[in-house]
């Protein structure tokens, strides 16, 4: 379905992405795993076609799609979510979703005026899934809410709820689980696969909670240094030795107690206050 | 002042609220619900005063014009020209982040400002553009006043219900999305630089009514009345205090801005001729202390933005 091939991403001198080559199938939750600074989220943008890649391609369905901006790439069904959580803030959770639908008639300025009853019309469609999709991820109760009032990890449902007013076909999570509390994580996991074995969804994962990790993904790939270490499922990647050696400095009975690096949540939390300083 | 001349003034007065309230609507469109920083709004109302002046003013002889057409035409061409200059403008600017978009913007109005003043073949250089016709302007002072105003109300209304139809749909939507976070409307499929551009054009067009309405019941111009005090920092404080994003508050800002503005104009003109050159500067001490309040007290303005899925939801 996905094909990555030789893909470099190179700022200045650094080499971010570094020759990174994966293969993604169809119908499967791939993990991607990996150190902090592995190359993982900057993988993630060049597939969604966020930035260019300095060489190497990507072929989607067959389809040569490296050059595509992120918009193009929607509409052929590669959706992406991000590490922290980008809610549109003011509006309220149900439109962050009915504001997903490719081509709305009401989209247009001139059929607001031409057609105004076929708008009307595809409204009260988009509204309907809408609060569907609300009501599957256990939302229904904040949809007159403010987005940007959502807890992070309603947010992150939110998202998720995003790739599922679409028809996607192969959807990345960047780091689902960061800033989720347990109860909610176990809710996003179960949502996950049900959007894998009943919708038909391939996605890529990356994730820090390795119990995550071994619930859902299959195969597994782990990052290190913007190359791929090795591919294969939970059990054979965390006892590879390449991988212990990367995540440097941590025993494997860290790795055990799932604290590859810092904690993720702590991190997120971190992020968040930085990301609100830009604003 | 008697009776009459207080209503004249207020007649006045509600003809220029209604003009500035073309402009909020414009910026509104532009920064309350796309989060365009548009700080060249004068450059945009020039260019729909000088085209509809240039098109239906009487023949000059030292400049370009006086093609003597009806002034509905003159205003639909003002709206489509001030959009056709709008658009390369927003095609290069329109890349960059807000302030750096505020910073180019001032810089075009500049532009167009200077290019008014020195192309003097266009458009009478600094002597300006006299001969301007006037609706109804051929009926007594009272009357032609009161016909002025009655077109300007329809105007700002008809202008109102067609900004509003369009923040309330899906378009709409998709614009306050784009604001709140271009990234993530970019990853949900929406072609954020040409739909920023739409917005751009579509607000430039009204402020280009603006400024056709405003020579029309000038009857001239001059480049003077490119102030960008005037024409551009005083619509900003008006969406400011009447609340970006809702277009009742930026009608309401228009009237609340524009009646402190010309009232305090009227209290510094009875001062002795030695402190009113002094005092003109505290008018604009007065906005700026108005806005300073409003940013203090109450952010989102008077009217803030609605939060329209309480409101869509409610059908």
């Amino acid at each position: 379905m996905l094909e990555v091939d030789g893909l470099v991403k190179a700022f200045g001198g650094f080499r971010a992405v570094d020759g990174c080559t994966m293969r993604v199938n169809e119908g499967e939750i791939l993990g991607l795993i990996g150190p902090n600074g592995a190359g993982k989220t900057t993988l993630f943008n060049l597939i969604a076609g966020a930035l260019q890649p300095t060489a190497g391609t990507i072929r989607f369905l067959g389809e040569d799609v490296t050059p595509l901006s992120t918009d193009a790439l929607f509409h052929k069904g590669l959706v992406r979510t991000f590490q922290i959580p980008h809610e549109f803030g003011r509006l309220t959770a149900r439109e962050n979703l009915m504001m997903v639908p490719p081509a709305q008639p009401g989209e247009d300025l001139f059929a607001n005026w031409l057609s105004w009853g076929k708008v009307q019309r595809v409204e009260e469609a988009v509204r309907r899934k809408a609060d569907e999709t609300l009501a599957f991820l256990e939302l229904s109760h904040v949809a007159d809410e403010r987005a940007g009032n959502l807890s992070g990890g309603q947010k992150k449902l939110l998202e998720l709820g995003r790739t599922m007013m679409t028809d996607a076909k192969l959807v990345l999570l960047d780091e689902p689980a960061a800033g989720v509390n347990r109860t909610l994580l176990r809710k996003l996991e179960e949502k996950i696969l049900i959007l894998n074995r009943d919708w038909g969804y391939t996605f890529i994962l990356i994730e820090h909670d390795m119990e995550m990790i071994e619930k859902l993904c299959q195969p597994v790939v782990c990052m290190a240094e913007g190359k791929v270490l090795i591919q294969g499922d939970f059990h054979t990647v965390r006892s590879d030795a390449r991988v212990l050696e990367a995540y440097l400095g941590e025993t494997p009975s860290a790795i055990e107690r799932n604290e590859f690096e810092h904690d993720p949540k702590v991190e997120q939390l971190r992020e968040q206050e930085l990301h609100k300083e830009d604003l | 002042m008697d009776l009459l001349g207080l209503a004249n003034y207020a007649v006045f007065m509600a003809i220029l609220i209604g003009i500035y309230a073309l402009l909020a609507l414009g910026l509104n469109i532009q920064w309350g619900f796309t989060g365009l920083f548009n700080a060249g709004i004068a450059g945009f109302f020039a260019i729909g005063a000088y085209t509809s002046a240039i098109l239906t003013s009487l023949p000059a002889a030292h400049r370009l014009g006086g093609f003597e057409l009806p002034m509905v035409l003159g205003w639909v061409a003002a709206m489509l020209v001030a959009a056709a200059i709008a658009w390369p403008i927003g095609k290069i600017c329109l890349r960059f982040r807000s302030d750096y978009l505020a910073i180019a913007t001032i810089g075009i109005a500049e532009i167009i400002r200077l290019v008014i003043r020195t192309e003097g073949w266009l458009t009478g250089g600094v002597r300006g553009i006299t001969g301007i016709p006037r609706p109804f302007g051929e009926l007594p002072y009272m009357q032609s006043q009161l016909a002025f105003l009655a077109i300007v109300v329809v105007l700002v209304l008809l202008a109102y219900m067609l900004v509003e139809r369009q923040v309330n749909a899906p378009w709409g939507r998709m614009m306050r999305a784009i604001r709140d976070n271009e990234n993530a409307a970019a990853a949900m499929g929406k072609r954020v630089a040409d739909r920023r551009l739409q917005a751009f054009v579509f607000g430039s067009a009204l402020m280009g009514l603006a400024g056709a309405l405003f020579v029309h019941f000038n009857r001239s111009i001059t480049p003077e009345a490119i102030d960008p005090m005037i024409a551009t920092f005083l619509i900003w404080i008006m969406l400011i205090l009447g609340g970006s994003g809702n277009n009742r508050g930026a009608i309401l800002g228009a009237a609340a801005i524009w009646i402190i503005w010309s009232v305090s104009e009227l209290l510094t003109d009875r001062l002795p001729t030695e402190v009113a050159i002094q005092a003109k500067y505290a008018r604009v001490f007065i906005i700026g202390l108005t806005l300073q309040l409003v940013l203090r007290f109450r952010p989102e303005g008077i009217v803030p933005e609605r939060q329209a899925g309480a409101a869509s939801s409610r059908r």
